[in-house]
């Protein structure tokens, strides 16, 4: 009892004050951020023709009086006019309508396969950064699994599990898992030897709370970098598995697979190949220049730094 | 290295062994009678239980045996050796365009840094970059093939038939695959010769009065070309994969195309057999490329010692 009034002595803390302060402080942070990101001229470039096709993918499928699959043979192989903006592709179908529905499927594709080798690379690199028994049998495995050339292993699992759109996705996150989680792991093994992180052993944090609340954030930012990259290669390995004939099944649009279909009437109709393959090159280049700036805003060691002295 | 292709082997073939589709079936066609089917699962070893059929596979790879192909009926090593040849000859033809182009300009690009020429190259190698081959490849095919008419669209002639014969169909696969090649090893050999042209022993052998030609070609490129080696190694997997989609462009008769079409045909022997080479290449190549370091870079013979 006698304590009580010792604690009311000490000088009251303005908690309101330190948290609007904390508030400002993060405010100014991001406002920061955002402006360099901005002032970055290939993350301003490459997010605009990423925007672009975005919104083509949206917007394209409403203005086109076409369907995707409407099957029209008297018109068959028209080029380019008003009524068919892109012309029209072997069975008669409006070209502009299949590439604007293939810019969803493409993307989409590339979206979750970038999505899903992030996730799991993140955990395969973690958990193998730190526990020795596991990095043994995951980096073995991605060693092996790097070993293939990305296309045999694509379509080994596409003859596996059939043609349609996931597994498309999953044949893909398959073969690029690796390259994620080899870069998570490297930073991971890093930050492990950090001073802070065995100040954290010290003061008794567990395992889990070291690799989530201090080990990815800081491994995060070369790993966003690769992913943009990776979206980038899924869209070229889903054009390249449907330009095969095992990736997106016929009549579905994909850019791969107008490619395909592009490729039996080369000699009369050069609009199946060059619109199509616009798309792609602005898709994959647009990600590109992306995945150069982030990698000069998030990583300042990079490339950037070095050209710059 | 030799557990890794331990892994490579196990999932090559239990992963072609869960492709559905019987190859018995597959080989008689739909008319066969089951009983016939059965009898030609014996003789193929296909009843066998799946681990045994691994087991047997794994000890003929360590006898050099790969196993037979059984829809051309011939032993794999052999359906492989005679679908090398326009792989090989694209890759190599691809890789050495793609150097030829790719180092003077990126040495030319670190030593004009800043300046226009170095943007202007930096650009057509971003550019370069974005261009998947067989895209690139059906491009080339529509103005050089199908619009000019200067070279044939597709088709293979093999060497035997005269050089000219057969590099004019190996002309425009050759680029479209050596063009995204080029445009790494540029920017890798660019950001590789920045590096060490900031170096001080650069600023002294300058100082020293040395022709720019000598210090950029014997300093300075010696040492950037470690890293441009490594590019060339970690690559190859991705020119084998570009060339399996750049062959079937171009209709070459080569491994891409026997892969493929073994796929359809069930043939799981060939299919193993060629992908588990595939990857010991790789493999066996970055190997090589680890070795070469010491010969490129006497400081790297001196650590191991």
């Amino acid at each position: 009892m006698e304590m009580k009034p010792s604690i009311q002595m000490e000088p009251k803390i303005d908690y309101d004050h330190f948290t609007s302060i904390r508030n400002q402080l993060k405010k100014e942070q991001r406002s920061l951020f955002i402006k360099r990101f901005l002032s970055n001229r290939s993350v301003v470039i490459g997010g605009s023709i990423l925007l672009v096709l975005i919104i083509f993918a949206i917007v394209g499928p409403m203005v086109s009086k076409y369907t995707p699959l409407e099957i029209d043979p008297v018109n068959r192989l028209q080029g380019p006019s008003a009524e068919h903006w892109f012309g029209t592709d072997n069975f008669g179908r409006d070209l502009f309508s299949r590439i604007a529905h293939g810019a969803q499927v493409s993307l989409g594709v590339g979206l979750s396969v970038a999505f899903l080798t992030a996730v799991i690379g993140l955990f395969v690199g973690l958990y193998a950064a730190y526990y020795s028994i596991l990095d043994h049998i995951f980096m073995r495995i991605c060693d092996a699994l790097m070993a293939f050339p990305d296309i045999l292993l694509a379509v080994a699992i596409m003859a596996v599990l059939g043609p349609r759109p996931v597994n498309v996705i999953i044949a893909v996150t398959i073969v690029k898992i690796p390259v994620v989680a080899r870069i998570v792991r490297s930073s991971a093994l890093v930050v492990k030897e950090q001073t802070y992180i065995e100040a954290m052993k010290a003061l008794g944090a567990s395992s889990w709370r070291i690799i989530w609340f201090h080990t990815v954030p800081n491994a995060l930012s070369p790993m966003i970098v690769q992913v943009t990259y990776i979206f980038a290669i899924a869209i070229i390995l889903e054009a390249s598995l449907s330009f095969l004939g095992v990736g997106i099944p016929a009549p579905n649009p994909s850019w791969g697979n107008i490619l395909y279909d592009g490729k039996t009437v080369i000699y009369s109709a050069w609009w199946m190949t060059v619109f199509p393959g616009l798309f792609i090159i602005l898709a994959v280049l647009g990600l590109n220049i992306f995945g150069d700036g982030l990698r000069d805003l998030l990583d300042p060691k990079s490339h950037k730094a070095i050209n710059k002295q | 290295m030799i557990p890794v292709l331990l892994i490579v082997a196990t999932i090559v073939f239990f992963l072609i062994h869960l492709i559905p589709g019987d190859p018995a079936a597959v080989i008689l066609g739909p008319e066969a009678t089951p009983e016939e089917v059965e009898k030609l699962r014996e003789e193929l070893g296909l009843n066998l239980p799946l681990y045994s059929q691994f087991f047997y596979w794994l000890i003929g790879i360590f006898q050099g045996d790969l196993g037979d192909s059984i829809y051309m009926n011939k032993p794999v090593l052999q359906a492989f050796v005679e679908h090398i040849g326009p792989t090989l000859s694209l890759a190599l033809l691809a890789q050495a365009i793609s150097i030829i182009i790719a180092i003077p300009i990126g040495v030319l690009a670190a030593k004009k840094q800043g300046t226009f020429v170095d943007h202007l190259f930096m650009l057509i190698a971003m550019f370069g970059m974005s261009l998947p081959s067989f895209l690139f490849g059906l491009l080339l095919m529509l103005v050089f093939g199908v619009h000019l008419q200067w070279l044939p669209a597709a088709g293979y002639q093999p060497l035997g038939a005269g050089i000219w014969e057969h590099l004019k169909y190996m002309i425009l696969p050759a680029f479209a695959l050596g063009m995204i090649q080029a445009a790494v090893i540029a920017r890798m050999t660019r950001s590789s010769m920045l590096d060490i042209l900031s170096m001080n022993y650069i600023k002294a052998a300058k100082a020293k009065g040395l022709k720019e030609r000598v210090v950029i070609y014997k300093h300075a490129f010696r040492n950037a070309f470690i890293p441009i080696l490594t590019i060339l190694g970690e690559t190859f997997g991705s020119l084998i994969t570009g060339a399996v989609v750049t062959e079937t462009v171009f209709n070459l008769p080569g491994i891409g195309q026997l892969v493929v079409n073994s796929i359809v045909r069930r043939d799981y022997a060939v299919i193993q057999g060629t992908i588990l080479i595939m990857a010991t290449t790789y493999l066996v190549l970055n190997l090589i490329i680890d070795l070469l370091y010491g010969v490129v870079d006497p400081r790297v013979r001196l650590n191991r010692k």
